[in-house]
């Protein structure tokens, strides 16, 4: 449903391989993996000192050092230094947000072309002094004489000493996102082997696709890893079956969610190439998909109106509307796993004439989803979620398999932290 | 990887060398592009016939100062010896003797070019056979005879006169630093195809070099040889589509950005191969390097069946596939040209290496019997075997073998793989297009092999 205004294509993209955190990737630095994957897009595509539109990027886990990631990569990288780039943030939708942004901007003829990107290290991720210790430092540099430094000095404490980590847990509740979801699963009844067998498909779409040379054009190894490293081609449902629930221990209901069935802390990055149509064929480019729509949401879950992860269950809805289509008009269905029960969840919530009813607006159920077309590549249970790598890891592989298997159209959903979600559809250009 | 022999025999050890009988090699001339470099001194000129003449005039409309007499103490760039005319070994006499005299007045890095009919024992009478396989056994002879860092080498006619383009092209080649590594070698031109190029273009740079405007598939790029072969292609004017296996792909990357280039991330040995490079290129294949190669040494004794028939796979069966379906489905373009890595080791077999003396020599089988297919489109498919070039795998050798390894050519040093890079844009180079079916050696006259 190109409209007229529609000129952005996906032409293709670039990841690194994505490698479990303080593993492979561990001495490496945001900078050092997008600089990586926008050099190895660079050289896909023979972009050597040319000049793009524009270059989007951001991670989730940001050291303050740097506030002009994107930017500071391209310099790095063997683009044209005259080429702009800008940060994005929207937690572990940021990699699709900046897909987004680049499209419309093409689209409204400001761009010609971009790279949209993303990155995240869990491994070398900003450790900060805490706030009591933070705030000493700052009067510190604010005293001027020897007698007040030393008097500010006198007030730290041991205990001011202790570095604050990053967490993933949400600065509104404190819960971690597992602990939230883990609400959430209970409450939409999901059980252990319906996450269990989600998690084994997605290892072993995963694992088919990089066997049968799916991503050899779509990523680039680094630092001698050639492959995702959390990929278990050989688990099953037995290994899977044997692992310890490692969330909900103290729900009322039996705890489900276990290390296999939950994405692990991953490093990685990705790109993805976009230009007007007129650039592409320019430069010889075979357009791959369009980015047709998109649609955000954001739930209420501070007071626990509606679980954490829940916001594409409401703004899928309204995408599809908007669109006037429904779940038979797609073809392929790319649903972030952040959690093996976030997308059974989400399909449980569409299939319930209730949710759909009384929470999303609707008349009736949104329907359900054939398993057949969910994430026929694997997902994030399978690769990893880098967080704001994970939107260009889909968009690239989901835009390249409409064109290699001659279907239309997939929807695209991911799940954020802060109570988010960012939807939507890719057409096969 | 450093040879620092050849740096202190240069340097603080040079006296102790010469007095000992030490081997000396020196610093070779490498690609120089300013006339100021490789016309620098004039080329003597000797032979009687039609086509010393021809030759002579040549070198004069490019630029060079030419001698037909040696002048006594004046430094010479290089003896070109034009013994086409000779029919029986006695008329080689006069000329070869001059040569001799001259000898001593060849500047450092000089070069001697004979030039003159290939041998043919199924057309030739034996007389004229003699002769012509004569001259190669002088031409060889004398390269184990140059000193500091010099070379002599042969210019064979198949067929052809002095006129031939590619006569021209192979004495740019030969006079020029591209040529430093060569020697004892034999360069057949076996027709009329081939642009005339003057030698200033032929060492020009990017839009103005020999393959401007044309896009060069490179296997195996990613790194060594590889790596600098498409750094040369790219110098001379191509467009590089470098290819590597999946996990090759950072460095490849890397190579393909330096350069220019665009990189394909794939494994040679899949069927699918040749479709996915032509559709990569994005239209017809103007030129493909064969480079991509792996060793799996053992003692035949020791042989497993992965070892060899992994090497077969990638080394010769990749290549063979990927011409023949190219080929099939019409993915060549007119006048394309394919250059295959040999090795040495194909040529006189190598101790641990069945597996890969096997594929490199069936390298210049399928070389020699392609030849008539891509003559017809006007192309050239041609090989090059490179002796001992300095690279990572060379560098794994323990100290003493590689020492004495590098000592065991002519030039007394291993070679660079900028050498062989060399070489194989020379052949790639639309000038090239007389020269056919053939192998050329970048080994520095190694006597493995010879």
């Amino acid at each position: 449903m190109s409209t007229p205004t529609q000129r952005a294509v996906i032409l293709g993209g670039n990841r690194i391989p994505f490698a479990r955190s303080n593993k492979q990737y561990s001495k490496a630095s945001n900078l050092d993996m997008l600089t990586s994957t926008l050099d190895g897009l660079v050289a896909r595509f023979g972009l050597a000192g040319e000049s793009i539109g524009e270059v989007a990027g951001g991670a989730v886990l940001k050291h303050s050092k740097d506030f002009n990631l994107t930017r500071e990569a391209v310099l790095g990288s063997a683009l044209a230094p005259t080429t702009p780039a800008f940060d994005v943030g929207q937690a572990c939708a940021t990699g699709l947000e900046t897909v987004v942004s680049l499209n419309n901007k093409i689209n409204a003829g400001q761009l010609e072309s971009g790279i949209a990107s993303g990155v995240d290290s869990a491994s070398d991720a900003p450790i900060v002094v805490n706030d009591s210790m933070r705030e000493i430092l700052l009067e510190l540099t604010r005293a001027k004489t020897l007698a007040q430094r030393a008097k500010i000095a006198a007030q730290i404490r041991p205990a001011y000493l202790a570095p604050q980590a990053p967490s993933t847990s949400e600065p509104r509740t404190g819960m971690s996102m597992g602990e939230h979801q883990a609400i959430t699963t209970a409450q939409w009844q999901i059980t252990r082997e319906a996450q269990d067998e989600l998690a084994l498909a997605s290892h072993h779409n995963l694992a088919r696709a990089w066997d049968e040379g799916f991503f050899d054009d779509l990523s680039t190894p680094y630092l001698g890893v050639s492959r995702d490293t959390n990929m278990r081609p050989d688990s099953s449902a037995e290994s899977l079956a044997k692992l310890s629930p490692v969330f909900g221990k103290k729900l009322s209901s039996p705890a489900t969610m276990t290390a296999g069935n939950s994405t692990p802390l991953t490093d990685g990055a990705s790109s993805v190439l976009l230009g007007s149509e007129d650039w592409a064929s320019e430069h010889g480019f075979t357009p791959l998909a369009r980015l047709i729509d998109a649609e955000a949401g954001a739930v209420d879950f501070v007071d626990g109106a509606e679980g954490l992860l829940m916001a594409p269950a409401y703004a899928v809805p309204r995408l599809l509307a908007r669109n006037e289509l429904t779940f038979e008009d797609f073809d392929v269905f790319e649903i972030h796993e952040a959690f093996a029960s976030t997308v059974l969840s989400h399909l449980a919530a569409w299939e319930s004439e209730k949710f759909c009813r009384d929470k999303a607006g609707l008349e009736g159920a949104l329907g359900s989803i054939d398993r057949a077309k969910l994430n026929p590549l694997g997902s994030s249970l399978a690769a990893g979620h880098p967080f704001a790598a994970t939107g260009g890891r889909i968009i690239a592989s989901t835009a390249k398999y409409l064109k290699l298997t001659g279907k239309k159209r997939s929807l695209v959903s991911i799940c954020a932290a802060g109570g988010q979600g960012l939807t939507a559809i890719v057409e096969a250009a | 990887m450093k040879d620092t022999y050849l740096g202190l025999v240069n340097g603080p050890l040079k006296q102790v060398a010469k007095t000992l009988g030490l081997p000396q090699p020196v610093e070779l001339h490498r690609f120089d592009s300013t006339p100021a470099g490789y016309r620098r001194k004039p080329v003597l000129v000797l032979g009687s016939g039609p086509g010393a003449q021809t030759l002579a005039d040549l070198l004069l409309e490019n630029g060079f100062e030419v001698r037909r007499h040696a002048n006594a103490g004046e430094s010479l760039r290089a003896i070109i010896a034009v013994l086409d005319e000779a029919a029986a070994p006695r008329d080689l006499s006069e000329t070869v003797l001059e040569i001799g005299t001259a000898l001593r007045s060849l500047a450092r890095c000089g070069r001697v070019i004979t030039v003159s009919a290939a041998p043919n024992a199924t057309q030739q009478s034996p007389e004229l056979a003699a002769t012509a396989q004569g001259i190669t056994g002088l031409t060889r002879s004398m390269a184990h005879e140059m000193r500091g860092g010099a070379t002599a080498n042969g210019v064979l006619l198949d067929g052809v006169d002095v006129q031939a383009p590619s006569v021209a092209t192979a004495l740019w080649f030969l006079l020029s630093g591209k040529s430093a590594y060569v020697s004892g070698q034999f360069i057949t031109v076996s027709s009329q195809a081939g642009t005339p190029i003057g030698i200033r273009e032929f060492l020009s740079t990017g839009d103005a070099g020999p393959l401007a405007g044309r896009t060069a598939v490179v296997t195996g790029a990613a790194r060594g040889i590889g790596a600098a072969i498409a750094r040369n292609l790219s110098r001379d004017g191509a467009q590089v589509l470098g290819v590597d296996m999946p996990q090759a792909g950072q460095a490849l990357a890397e190579v393909m950005n330096e350069v220019g280039g665009r990189s394909l991330q794939l494994d040679i040995t899949t069927e699918t191969a040749a479709e996915k490079i032509a559709e990569a290129v994005g239209g017809p294949v103007d030129i493909i390097v064969h480079n991509a190669g792996i060793t799996r040494d053992k003692m035949l004794a020791n042989m497993d069946a992965s070892r060899w028939d992994s090497v077969i796979a990638v080394n010769i069966a990749s290549q063979a596939r990927i011409n023949a379906q190219l080929q099939a489905k019409d993915l060549f373009a007119e006048g394309a040209q394919v250059v295959s890595l040999a090795s040495t080791s194909g040529i006189a077999g190598n101790r641990g290496q069945t597996n890969y003396a096997t594929s490199k020599a069936g390298v210049i089988g399928l070389t020699a019997a392609s030849a008539s297919d891509f003559a017809e489109r006007g192309g050239t498919i041609n090989a090059v075997a490179p002796g001992f070039i300095e690279t990572d795998m060379t560098a794994k050798m323990p100290v003493l073998t590689r020492q004495v390894a590098r000592r065991l050519s002519s030039l007394q040093q291993g070679g660079q793989p900028v050498d062989v890079a060399e070489t194989i844009g020379f052949l790639a180079s639309a000038g090239a297009r007389g020269i056919n079916g053939s192998t050329l050696r970048v080994c520095g006259q190694n006597m493995v092999g010879a």
